[in-house]
C-alpha cells in the first residue's frame, strides 16, 4: 500500500512542484573536538523553475533537528514548607535540538494542517501523545519543556531569517551551540506559498566527538571499569606529583 | 579558553575551572579538608549536571587526599589500623550509597536528597564545630588550660574491642565502622570525602588524638572516594576525565600552598573560619530550598532514541 503511495507521488510529484529546491550547507560534517565552541551552518540555494512563478509569495522555511529522545519535565511543588520535583511527564519524543528559521512569521506562512503533516513548528516537533492524563495541564509541561531548551540554546526560533532575493535565491545561517549532542541531524527545507508546501528538501549532518572526545566517550562506555581506573590513575599521580614537586621547591 | 568536556557535554571556560580547583584546593590544604563540599555544589552552578558533578567531584577528592595524605605521612600522623577499619566502613557506606543515588535519580529526587543532605550535615558540622571552636578560643582567653577532646562516652562499652597503637586507644571496632560506614554513603550521594563529618567524629565520637586525625581521615577517604568514583563510572558512565583534569591539577597546586599558610595560621582560629564556610554553604542551599524558584520547571534527557 505504502509503495504505491510512493509510487503515486511520484508520478504526480513533476506536475505538482513546478518549483523545486537546489541546495548545499556549508558543512556536511561537524566534528566536536576540546576546543569547540559551536559552529556556525550556512544554508543556502536557490528555486528551480520550468515555469514562470505563480501568484503568491514565496516563503522558505528551514529546519535542523536533533536526534530524538525522551525527556522528562518535573514541576517543583511546595511540599512541607520546601519546594522539591513533584509532578512529572514524560515526553516520549522530543529532538534534543531544534532550529527553525523562516522568511516571515510561521503562522502567516505556513497553514495549521501543512504543519501537521510535516512537523515543522517547535510544539509539532515534539511529540507528547500518552501525556495528557498523566499531570493535570500537561500543556503547561510542554511549554516548559520548549523553554527550557530554549534557554540553553537548544531549541532556537529565528523567525524572519531566511534572506530570500528575488524569490529565488535564499540563505540562512544556523548557530550549533556548544553544548551539542552527538548524532544524525536532519536539515529540512519547505518552499510554501500561501501557506501551502510547494516543495521540501532533506539533507544530513554528521555530528561527531572527534580526537580526545570521541576517545574519552567511547572508553567511558566500553570500558567502564578501565576508565574508572584511568581515572584513579590520573588522580593518584596528580596528587603525588604536586606533594613532589613542592617539596622539591622547598629543597 | 573554551573546553568541551565530553561526558558533561558542555563547552566551559578551562581557567575557570582551574581556578575553581585551585581555590577549593587552597581550602582543603588550609583546613585539611577533601572540599569536596565546594566543589559539588559550584559545578552545580556552572550549568554542570548532578550526576556528572558529583562522580567527578569524587575523583578530584581522591587527587587531594593522596597530595595531603603524602604530607601527613611524613610526619607519621596516619593510624594505618583505625584508618583500615573505618575503610571497611567505608566501603559498605559507599556501596549503599551508589545505589540509593541511583534509585533516587530515576526518581528525580537526587537533587533535593543531595541539597537537603548538604543542608543538614553541613548546618550540624558547622554549627558545632563554630560553638566548640568559639568556646575553646574563650577558654584560652581566659586563662584556663583547654580541656582535653578524649572523654570516655557510650562508645567505650561496645563489645569488639581493638588496639589502635598509634591513637593509643583500646576501643570497640563497631563506633569506628559506623562512622566509617556514614561517610561513606554521603561520599556516593555527595560527591564528597566527607573530611568534614570524619574529622570531628573522629574526635569526639572516637577519641582519636587531633594529631593523626587529618592524616587517618584522608587515608581512608582515598580508597573510599576511589571506589565511589570507579562504581560511578560503571554504573552511571558519568566521570568526566577531562573536567577532573582540570580540577586536579588547580587543586593539588592549591592544596600544597594552603597546606603551607595554614601552618602560619592559628588551629582554634582556622576551625572558626572553616565552621563559618561549611556554615554559609549550608545556609545558601537552604534558601534554595525554601525560597520559590523563578523557574518551577526542570528538565532531564531520560534517554537518546
Amino acid at each position: 500500500m505504502r509503495r504505491w503511495l510512493a509510487l503515486l507521488c511520484l508520478i504526480a510529484l513533476p506536475c505538482q512542484a513546478d518549483e523545486t529546491i537546489v541546495a548545499g550547507l556549508s558543512q556536511a560534517n561537524v566534528s566536536i573536538t576540546t576546543d569547540f565552541v559551536g559552529s556556525e551552518i550556512l544554508i543556502y540555494g536557490a528555486v528551480k523553475r520550468e515555469t514562470p512563478a505563480p501568484e503568491g509569495a514565496l516563503e522558505v522555511i528551514v529546519t535542523v533537528e536533533g536526534p530524538p529522545a525522551e525527556m522528562t519535565v518535573r514541576r517543583k511543588d511546595w511540599v512541607w514548607g520546601i519546594w522539591i520535583n513533584d509532578a512529572e511527564v514524560v515526553v516520549d519524543r522530543a529532538p534534543i535540538f531544534y532550529a527553525i528559521a523562516t522568511t516571515g512569521r510561521l503562522e502567516e506562512i505556513l497553514s495549521e494542517t501543512e504543519d501537521l503533516r510535516h512537523k515543522i513548528s517547535i510544539p509539532r516537533a515534539i511529540r507528547a501523545v500518552g501525556t495528557t492524563d498523566e499531570a493535570e495541564g500537561s500543556d503547561l509541561f510542554v511549554e516548559a519543556l520548549i523553554r527550557l531548551r530554549a534557554a540553553r540554546g537548544s531549541y532556537l526560533d529565528s523567525q524572519g531569517s531566511v534572506r530570500l532575493t528575488e524569490g529565488t535565491l535564499f540563505r540562512t545561517d544556523i548557530a550549533l551551540p556548544s553544548n551539542l549532542t552527538e548524532g544524525d541531524y536532519r536539515v529540512r527545507i519547505f518552499l510554501t506559498r500561501e501557506g501551502r508546501v510547494v516543495d521540501m528538501l532533506e539533507r544530513g549532518i554528521r555530528v561527531r566527538k572527534a580526537g580526545l572526545e570521541q576517545f574519552f566517550t567511547r572508553m567511558a562506555h566500553e570500558q567502564p571499569l578501565l576508565y574508572g581506573l584511568l581515572a584513579l590513575l590520573i588522580a593518584g599521580l596528580a596528587g603525588w606529583a604536586a606533594s613532589a614537586a613542592f617539596r622539591f621547591i622547598r629543597i | 579558553m573554551q573546553i568541551y568536556l565530553p561526558i558533561a557535554e558542555i563547552s566551559v571556560n578551562a581557567f575557570l575551572l582551574f581556578g575553581i580547583g585551585g581555590i577549593v584546593g587552597f581550602l582543603s590544604g588550609l583546613f585539611g579538608v577533601g572540599g569536596g563540599f565546594l566543589i559539588t555544589p559550584l559545578l552545580f552552578f556552572m550549568g554542570i549536571s548532578p550526576a556528572v558533578a558529583v562522580a567527578t567531584g569524587a575523583n578530584q577528592v581522591v587527587a587531594s587526599s593522596i597530595s595531603g595524605v603524602l604530607a601527613q605521612l611524613r610526619r607519621k600522623a596516619v593510624d594505618f589500623q583505625m584508618g583500615s577499619v573505618l575503610l571497611v566502613g567505608g566501603l559498605l557506606g559507599s556501596g549503599a550509597g551508589i545505589w540509593v543515588f541511583s534509585v533516587l535519580s530515576a526518581a528525580g529526587q537526587i537533587d533535593l536528597f543531595v541539597q537537603l543532605s548538604y543542608v543538614l550535615f553541613l548546618g550540624l558540622v558547622g554549627a558545632l564545630m563554630l560553638q566548640e571552636s568559639l568556646r575553646a578560643m574563650w577558654r584560652t582567653r581566659a586563662g584556663q588550660p583547654p580541656r582535653r577532646a578524649h572523654i570516655h562516652t557510650w562508645a567505650h562499652g561496645l563489645p569488639f574491642k581493638m588496639k589502635f597503637r598509634a591513637s593509643g586507644l583500646y576501643i570497640s571496632i563497631v563506633p569506628p565502622l559506623a562512622v566509617g560506614a556514614l561517610v561513606g554513603f554521603l561520599s556516593a550521594i555527595m560527591g564528597v570525602g566527607g573530611g568534614f563529618i570524619m574529622v570531628p567524629a573522629m574526635i569526639y565520637l572516637l577519641g582519636v588524638p587531633t594529631r593523626v586525625v587529618v592524616g587517618t581521615s584522608l587515608f581512608q577517604i582515598i580508597f573510599v572516594a576511589g571506589f565511589s568514583t570507579v562504581m560511578h563510572a560503571i554504573t552511571s558512565q558519568s566521570v568526566d576525565l577531562l573536567l577532573a583534569l582540570l580540577l586536579i591539577l588547580g587543586g593539588v597546586i592549591g592544596a600544597q600552598i594552603g597546606s603551607r599558610v595554614g601552618l602560619r595560621l592559628r588551629a582554634d582560629q582556622l576551625r572558626i573560619l572553616l565552621a563559618l564556610l561549611v556554615l554559609a554553604v549550608a545556609i545558601k542551599i537552604a534558601f534554595d530550598l525554601l525560597l520559590r524558584p523563578d523557574e518551577m520547571y526542570s528538565l532531564s534527557v531520560t534517554g537518546l532514541l
